[in-house]
């Protein structure tokens, strides 16, 4: 018996309608453990670095993680990976609400999509009932309008769906997946637009079982309590009315201005007023003590819901208030448009316009006021019209279709996705390494372990180490002690940094626990995370019966980190594409920037061009990466001899 | 015959509906506590309360399963409380035909709460105790009950006397005759 996981995927091809349900190899939850780690296998194994994003033989694969289903609260993250028609890289997407839980009762860890369909479809999991079904009915519809009349088609409400909207079904890249009160972003919906996939309908009654459940469920009936008591996790932005932090230190409209002294606490007031007379409640996702997510009804608006930063986006972008995004969100949500990357690509979009590289005859009827332009270039983007075509594939690769100059504009992507809209002075130099090598595209999917910046005083700083449960080892509290200047610290301890910081995502994207309780609350904001290295080990083992400990944990972390690495080199990924945006800081020094991304190449053992070596592959146990490497070219043996020697432990 | 009142305690859940969130961990941890060996499976369709959730219209409602009924609601009648409307299927914890909750899912059987009886006693069903937001509360008050010794000769007289116009006076006796003797043998 398999215990946690169901040990089962669902896979099929829409292209000729098959469905089978395959038992999967316990040995790659050892390897990988689950959830992105055994879904970027798969695209390993099957998706060739010359198939097209928008191609049948792309893969989408929604994986439940290892832990999702078990008592472990806050373990209830869908991951959706596939290859973005955006980045024409590796896609990282998750999904929290019931989803994956209820994937994982119908007996499946993974639903695995290939093929295109020919008709708009959507799939309906039922146990071990699973058909494809006609969709004719729900195209045009909006996220939730779509989950809604599934539920009716189907009589019961207890159905959990996650679909696309409009933006999806017309494949713009900023389309998102969209369930309950979450979200997947950054590339899965334009592609489950492209297999015409409106919407995935689960109902699932089977049990889960447990390798050790008594000891379990004692763990975590206490972890529940004490995850509910700790301030340092989830979303204190739900309750905490100042957020100076984003509208005072993040820039506005394209990604260009900045407002230092915009918060005032009249200001805070008035937002205050209007977020709890509209407010309908604060929600969870499965099995967690936190409540993220704020659902506004505004009225004559779709309701929507919004965590963190994500209330701010539109009105930013705009220049406007609170209200604005509360007018938009609703509205984007339903038509299934990621809130981060859309309002950059509206601002960059009316910034062309100023500066006269887009035209009046690029924007026929176009409105006057800045907040009716949203809405009028979010229908154009949505429904691929006239100039929102263009615009529909996002900043980076519009503003090389439009060319005269555009490209000058598109000063806030990195790997073609738009980042958040963070211009500062003086380089951290461990968000320079994480800006520039990660892969998940969000800055907000790699940080989180080790704090932003330094605290002013020595007494401050030994006061915060004192207890940060969070910390894997004692050098990452030394390198904490003595950091006193943002872009003063040693290139070992950014290397270390930037390492751990991604470790805890990998992690979370493994076991399918939300960053808010682990990866992104491990020092930045308090240090207190409720997961981490030291207590993740003993939770999978009595979930799953695997055997584990931190060095094992470490290891799948290096794997799974080493294998989204793999398949974005064998597309062409390279040195030369890790580059934050120039303006991200105003102070630069490229030998300096240069050197400490040798250095991290180094520490990672990957080659200079930043390919993992034959020996780091090796030693992973994903020598079949290796081997493919050396056959394409892309490796050569004596390269890979120099490069493993140079090689840090 | 005298006694007849008792003080008897009476188990309350108390339900929040403003402080629910929607997180389920009442249904995973009831489903996990009646579990068979005790949390060795985890189910939340099994569990013997359930949230009502339509996020929508904003309704979060914990319902625990009370009674099986073999029919349907004649009729139905909503609630209007707030602005918002709730269905009385909202709030009632039957096993009925017309609907999918509460049942066993592999038998269909209907599923009872028991207040999580056990030995020794639990300090708060487990539903309770798994709900970190207060929307679950528990309470435990006296209340006089009926022991059933505390009848009064005119209830068992009229009782007789509906009885006998009922059914006739020979069939009552025979039958309270039969229950005598078979009690006895």
């Amino acid at each position: 018996m398999r215990y946690g996981e169901t040990g089962f995927n669902l896979e099929m091809d829409l292209s000729i309608g098959s469905i089978d349900r395959v038992e999967t190899d316990p040995k790659l939850t050892e390897l990988f453990l689950g959830g992105q780690g055994t879904a970027d296998k798969i695209l390993w194994d099957r998706v060739p670095a010359e198939v097209e994003p928008f191609s049948p033989d792309n893969v989408l694969i929604f994986s439940s993680g290892l832990l999702v289903g078990t008592p472990v609260p806050g373990a209830n993250r869908t991951v959706v990976n596939t290859f973005s028609s955006q980045t024409n890289l590796h896609a990282h997407s998750l999904l929290g609400g019931y989803f994956g839980a209820e994937l994982k009762h119908a007996g499946y860890d993974k639903i695995v999509i290939s093929g295109r369909s020919s008709a708009l479809v959507y799939l309906w999991i039922n146990n071990d009932k699973v058909e494809i079904r006609d969709a004719g009915h729900l195209r045009g519809m909006g996220c939730q309008e779509t989950a809604e009349q599934i539920k009716r088609d189907l009589k019961s409400e207890k159905i959990q769906v996650a679909a696309i909207g409009p933006a999806g079904e017309n494949r713009v890249n900023m389309a998102s997946i969209d369930h309950s009160h979450s979200s997947a972003a950054r590339g899965a919906g334009s592609i489950m637009g492209d297999k015409r996939l409106k919407a995935i309908a689960i109902r699932g009654t089977k049990d889960l079982n447990m390798a050790r459940p008594a000891e379990l469920f004692e763990m975590c009936r206490n972890m529940r309590k004490s995850i509910a008591d700790n301030p340092y996790v989830g979303d204190w932005m739900a309750t905490d009315e100042d957020d100076s932090f984003h509208h005072n230190n993040f820039s506005w409209g394209n990604a260009r201005v900045r407002r230092r002294d915009f918060w005032s606490k009249e200001l805070e007031e008035r937002w205050r007023n209007l977020k709890y007379k509209y407010m309908n409640r604060q929600t969870s996702c499965y099995n967690c003590p936190k409540a993220c997510h704020n659902v506004i009804s505004f009225p004559g608006k779709p309701t929507f819901s919004y965590k963190c930063y994500g209330k701010d986006t539109y009105h930013m972008a705009a220049f406007q208030e609170l209200d604005f995004s509360y007018e938009i969100l609703g509205i984007a949500q339903e038509y299934g448009l990621d809130s981060y990357s859309t309002p950059q690509v509206i601002a960059f979009a009316l910034e062309l316009y100023e500066a006269g590289i887009l035209k009046d005859q690029d924007f026929p009827g176009m409105p006057v006021s800045v907040r009716e332009r949203f809405f009028y270039l979010l229908e154009k983007i949505v429904r691929r019209e006239g100039i929102g075509d263009i615009l529909a594939n996002g900043v980076s690769l519009a503003a090389r279709q439009i060319g005269h100059g555009a490209e000058a504009f598109d000063h806030n992507t990195i790997k073609r996705f738009e980042q958040l809209p963070i211009k500062l002075g003086r380089l951290n130099p461990v968000y320079f390494l994480m800006l520039a090598t990660g892969e998940k595209m969000a800055i907000t999917q790699i940080e989180g372990s080790f704090p932003q910046d330094p605290l002013p005083t020595r007494e401050q700083r030994e006061e915060f180490v004192k207890g940060w449960v969070s910390a894997p080892d004692e050098k990452f509290k030394k390198y904490f002690l003595e950091w006193e200047k943002r872009d003063i610290i040693s290139n070992e301890a950014s290397c270390a940094i930037c390492d751990w910081n991604e470790a805890m995502h990998y992690l979370d994207d493994a076991t399918g626990i939300c960053g808010f309780l682990s990866s992104f609350r491990g020092g930045q904001f308090g240090g207190r995370s409720a997961y981490h290295i030291h207590n993740m080990p003993p939770l999978i083992s009595l979930a799953t019966g695997l055997e584990m400990d931190e060095t094992l944990l470490w290891e799948v972390f290096q794997r799974n980190r080493t294998l989204v690495r793999a398949l974005n080199v064998r597309r062409g990924m390279r040195r030369m594409d890790e580059k934050p945006p120039e303006d991200h800081w105003a102070i630069r020094d490229h030998d300096y920037e240069q050197k400490l991304l040798d250095d991290y190449y180094q520490f990672k053992g990957w080659n200079q061009d930043g390919i993992p070596t034959k020996e780091t592959l090796d030693k992973l146990g994903l020598d079949y990466v290796g081997e493919d490497f050396i056959r394409k070219g892309i490796l050569k043996d004596h390269d890979d001899a120099s490069a493993g020697k140079e090689k840090k432990a | 015959m005298h006694g007849g009142v008792k003080k008897k305690i009476i188990k309350e859940i108390k339900v929040h509906v403003d402080q629910c969130t929607g997180c389920r961990a009442c249904e995973l941890s009831c489903a996990a506590f009646h579990a068979s060996p005790r949390y060795g499976s985890m189910n939340p369709a099994r569990a013997r309360i359930r949230v009502f959730i339509d996020e929508r219209t904003d309704l979060y409602v914990p319902v625990r399963a009370t009674h099986y009924t073999p029919a349907e609601c004649s009729g139905r009648q909503s609630y209007i409380i707030g602005k918002k409307e709730y269905s009385q299927c909202s709030f009632c914890g039957a096993s009925c035909p017309s609907r999918e909750h509460f049942k066993e899912p592999d038998s269909g059987l209907p599923l009872q709460c028991d207040m999580c009886e056990d030995e020794p006693p639990l300090s708060e069903p487990m539903c309770v105790q798994a709900c970190t937001f207060g929307a679950l509360t528990y309470e435990e008050t006296l209340e006089k009950a009926n022991t059933g010794k505390e009848e009064k000769p005119e209830e068992l007289k009229i009782g007789l006397e509906s009885l006998v116009n009922k059914y006739g006076s020979q069939r009552v006796a025979n039958n309270v005759a039969r229950m005598f003797m078979s009690r006895k043998g």
